[in-house]
């Protein structure tokens, strides 16, 4: 109910400064030529009306919980200590009270008071912030209003204030990879204050220990079972991907008539855009079974949830990813090479396997590193289809785990925040987030440098 | 000199036989070269095509689900509750609402199975009189109350609930079968299992048999897969209500941060950035978050926004929030290749008329960008809304059988259903329900991109 008398008010404001502006403005321009044209003038006040008070209630948004914490912790009485769950109860019971909603049982006459004082003086507070945001915005809209002038550049003023909230805009993705780092490696040192980095990147086995009692390390942290079925599955996965990507990228650019190309892309893309989860029951459910069914046929055991489920699955779905980025590689390639190889009488194929894809080969590489690093973030398929057994084997018919998995099992599971089995997850996170970067990085330099190469 | 000629002409023939006689092996090479490239373009499209059939013939049957028509009749012996309470003049809403609670209890506690027993005896005996066997099947309580779906029981209160005069009257209603029931009407169980293995008793499973070949149980679509709340107690009833609201809060908190930071962002950026360090750092910054794992933002999420800012747990805030940072990348990026579609001439005559550098972008160039601006914008929201792994990390991994009041409240969300569905532990009935809900996920997802492929064309024809 405030908030919407706020947010009305806050438009009436806005609505009046702006309507002020362009009125006076164009009341000034009978005299002699405008610096801005009007609308600026109404934008100007409009900003200089309604800024002031946003911030007002910015503050207030910020603050009114602290303050009510601390005027309810003036009125309870001091024998009930703060932290305990008397306290706690004594709070919520004169909250409840001062919002009207009342509390159930007997209310002993010092809570009625100080409900009532409460309600009384958030209310007060309540009125006095939104008065004086009323107050600044109307102050501020009466000032500029005066100083509005035909000189008044108030175009550049508006487009100051546009281009830094586009800033602004901007610098949220800067905070976003600090907030990872920082994050990440804040977590990782807690976690090395219990396990020894060196046990961590070169321990064989992965056993994490759950002692109830305290947050001691118990069992092994070593994450080398981890990345051997990581680097397992992505192998897989690219097996499957890259021929049949790269094929498909082939044909649809040296072979395929127009029209058949124009149906044939997107259907492959399609695959691009089904949700990992998806493909994770999938694989689970259909490909695993066949594949075990597969391996008792030719005698042969293979588990059903193994790493050779999750590994085709993830290649099925990283076929779009390497045939579309290969196919814009390939089109890169100078046509004059194209034909000056098919008019020395090389076949189509010849021409492709000895000049097009070895002029484009840097690009794929590119391509190819991408794919790598999207195979080794890669989560849900191989939550549901790898098996979670993180065993030092390079079976890949047997269950294995990943770090995906891992960061899931370790932050799902009941252990506490701060405990290292909740907090090997942010190591891992971070191992994680240094190879994909790393990866992407060596992908980008291939491909620029590539592209210089041809443009 | 006629030699010289004679040797040349020689070798020109040994050149050509040489050449045809290569050509043939180079021409077969060609062919299978061509075959192969076919051949990776047919699996592709195999792949696609296996993955939707499957999905399909798995999960369209769970949309239709038996049903038993039934008089329920609403036994007021069984119902013995008292009157209503009515909120007092000079009651505290606490005291009414405690009062209320009060009530509310009494009526849960009622032995509802015992009125649907007794209304799965009531269709029986009238299956038998229309089979005209005339041999009364007895069965027993248990067998009876394990037909029919145990979600049923709320259903029958929240009837009462809703209209209490209805106590003592006679309804005829569609019940739910039980997920067991259900699995063996459509026959998945196997019917040569010996007694102690099956789920059903025998006395159950014939009743089911009998009931279906009268017609009292049928199939009837499963309109509440998209009305309920997820349930673990009555799966046959449990639905998608609660993960479609919490989806559709993360994909509005996604659109009203992503979008407008996003755009913004490559505004900045395309059109007004100083080639400086500065600016190199944000763009090298952007195109790395673009390959970030989506797990890592879960990481993020989970120890900034859970552990630092205490936000709760498995709400569709965090969760949008999360995805938010997650789509930015691909929303700026391309933002970014839309604006630098525009040729610069139309840039060029807006400034050469006089118009400033904010006047050029906003009033000429944006709108030029509003299709390709739109499109990148639904791709962004629809690869968020299939995006499960980061919402686990942040505790949606819970169950929750409330539909989200608001944002704040804990939820589920569609992928994240779809997870908690494949590891229920009633795998028989679970596996169909979650193609289904697959199926679900993948129709929004190509309901928003047909979306985005709509308005694009229109809003070009426009242009």
């Amino acid at each position: 109910m405030t908030s919407v008398l706020i947010a009305a008010l806050a438009l009436i404001l806005m609505g009046v400064a702006y309507q002020q502006g362009v009125s006076r403005s164009r009341a000034l321009a009978g005299a002699s030529r405008l610096h801005s044209r009007p609308q600026y003038h109404g934008a100007f006040l409009a900003l200089w009306a309604t800024v002031p008070l946003l911030f007002v209630l910015l503050i207030w948004v910020v603050t009114s919980g602290m303050i009510q914490d601390w005027y309810i912790a003036s009125q309870i009485p001091a024998e009930i200590l703060p932290g305990t769950t008397e306290y706690a109860s004594a709070a919520a019971r004169l909250r409840n009270i001062a919002s009207g909603f009342g509390v159930a049982g007997e209310i002993a006459p010092w809570e009625a008071e100080a409900g009532e004082g409460l309600a009384r003086f958030m209310t007060i507070l309540r009125l006095s912030i939104v008065a004086l945001g009323a107050l600044l915005g109307v102050a501020g809209l009466l000032v500029m209003r005066a100083r509005l002038s035909p000189r008044l550049r108030a175009r550049n003023h508006v487009e100051t204030v546009i281009k830094t909230v586009l800033i602004f805009c901007s610098i949220v993705a800067i905070l976003t990879t600090i907030g990872i780092v920082v994050s990440l490696v804040t977590e990782t040192v807690r976690f090395f204050t219990y396990v020894s980095p060196v046990d961590f990147f070169f321990g064989t086995v992965w056993n994490p220990g759950y002692s109830t009692t305290s947050n001691e390390a118990s069992g092994s942290y070593g994450m080398l079972p981890l990345l051997a079925g990581t680097v397992m599955i992505s192998a897989i996965a690219m097996l499957v991907a890259l021929p049949v990507g790269l094929m498909s990228a082939i044909w649809l650019t040296q072979y395929a008539t127009p029209r058949l190309r124009n149906v044939i892309k997107p259907v492959i893309e399609v695959l691009a855009g089904i949700p990992t989860i998806v493909y994770g029951f999938f694989a689970l459910v259909t490909v695993g079974p066949a594949l075990s069914a597969f391996g008792d046929f030719i005698g042969f055991g293979i588990n059903a949830t193994s790493a050779l489920t999750a590994g085709i699955v993830m290649g099925i779905m990283i076929i779009p990813f390497i045939s579309s980025l290969s196919d814009d590689i390939i089109r890169q390639v100078p046509r004059a090479m194209r034909d000056g190889s098919l008019g020395l009488g090389a076949t189509k194929s010849e021409t492709i396997r000895m000049v097009i894809v070895p002029a484009a080969l840097p690009g794929i590489v590119g391509a190819i590193l991408l794919a790598v690093s999207r195979a080794i973030g890669e989560t849900m398929i191989v939550v549901l289809a790898a098996g979670n057994a993180p065993i030092l084997r390079f079976d890949p018919t047997e269950p294995v785990s990943t770090f995906t998995v891992t960061i899931v099992t370790a932050l799902t599971g009941d252990a506490d925040f701060a405990s290292p089995q909740s907090l090997v997850a942010f190591a891992l996170g971070l191992t994680l987030f240094v190879i994909t970067l790393m990866l992407n990085i060596g992908a980008l330099v291939i491909v620029r440098k590539y592209r210089e190469q041809y443009e | 000199m006629t030699e010289a000629l004679e040797t040349e002409a020689e070798a020109n023939t040994r050149r050509r036989a040489q050449v045809r006689k290569s050509l043939s092996r180079r021409n077969r090479a060609e062919k299978r070269f061509k075959m192969l490239g076919l051949g990776s373009v047919l699996a592709a499209m195999a792949f696609v095509a296996v993955l939707f059939g499957n999905i399909l013939t798995n999960g369209l049957p769970a949309f239709w689900q038996f049903n038993i028509d039934a008089e329920v009749y609403f036994d007021p012996e069984i119902i013995n509750v008292p009157e209503v309470p009515v909120q007092q003049a000079g009651q505290s809403d606490a005291d009414f609402r405690a009062e209320m609670l009060g009530w509310q209890r009494r009526l849960a506690m009622v032995n509802w199975n015992r009125i649907l027993v007794s209304s799965v005896e009531g269709a029986l005996a009238e299956a038998e009189t229309a089979d005209g066997a005339g041999t009364v099947t007895e069965i027993d309580t248990r067998s009876a109350q394990s037909i029919i779906d145990s979600g049923a029981r709320f259903v029958l209160r929240d009837m009462v609930l809703a209209d209490p005069t209805i106590i003592g009257e006679r309804r005829e209603m569609q019940l739910l079968l039980s997920a067991d029931g259900d699995n063996w009407a459509k026959g998945k169980l196997s019917r040569d299992l010996p007694d102690d293995r099956q789920q059903l008793s025998r006395a159950a499973r014939d009743a089911i048999d009998l009931l279906t070949e009268e017609g009292i149980v049928h199939r009837a679509f499963a309109w509440h897969i998209f009305t309920n709340v997820d349930s673990r107690s009555s799966p046959a009833s449990a639905g998608l209500a609660g993960a479609f609201v919490g989806s559709f809060y993360m994909m509005l908190v996604v659109i009203l941060l992503a979008v407008p930071i996003g755009v913004s962002s490559a505004i900045y950026l395309e059109e007004f950035a100083p080639k400086n360090p500065f600016t190199d750092l944000i763009e090298v910054n952007i195109n790395n978050l673009a390959a970030v794992p989506s797990i890592v933002f879960g990481l993020l999420g989970a120890a900034v926004f859970i552990n630092i800012f205490h936000l709760p747990l498995s709400a569709p805030l965090v969760g949008g929030l999360v995805l938010t940072l997650m789509t930015l990348p691909t929303i700026i990026i391309a933002t970014r290749s839309a604006l630098r579609a525009v040729p610069p001439s139309l840039r060029q005559a807006a400034l050469g008329i006089g118009a400033s550098k904010t006047q050029m972008v906003f009033h000429h160039v944006l709108p030029v960008t509003y299709p390709g601006i739109l499109t990148a914008s639904i791709l962004g929201v629809a690869q968020a809304l299939g995006e499960t792994a980061p919402l686990l990390l942040i505790g949606m991994n819970a169950f929750v059988a409330n539909v989200p009041a608001t944002p704040m409240d804990q939820s589920a969300a569609l992928p994240v259903q779809i997870y908690l569905w494949q590891g229920n532990e009633n795998r028989n009935f679970f596996e169909e329900r979650t193609f289904a809900a697959i199926i679900v996920l993948l129709a929004l997802m190509i309901l928003l991109n047909a979306l985005a492929i709509w308005l694009r064309g229109r809003l070009e024809r426009k242009a």
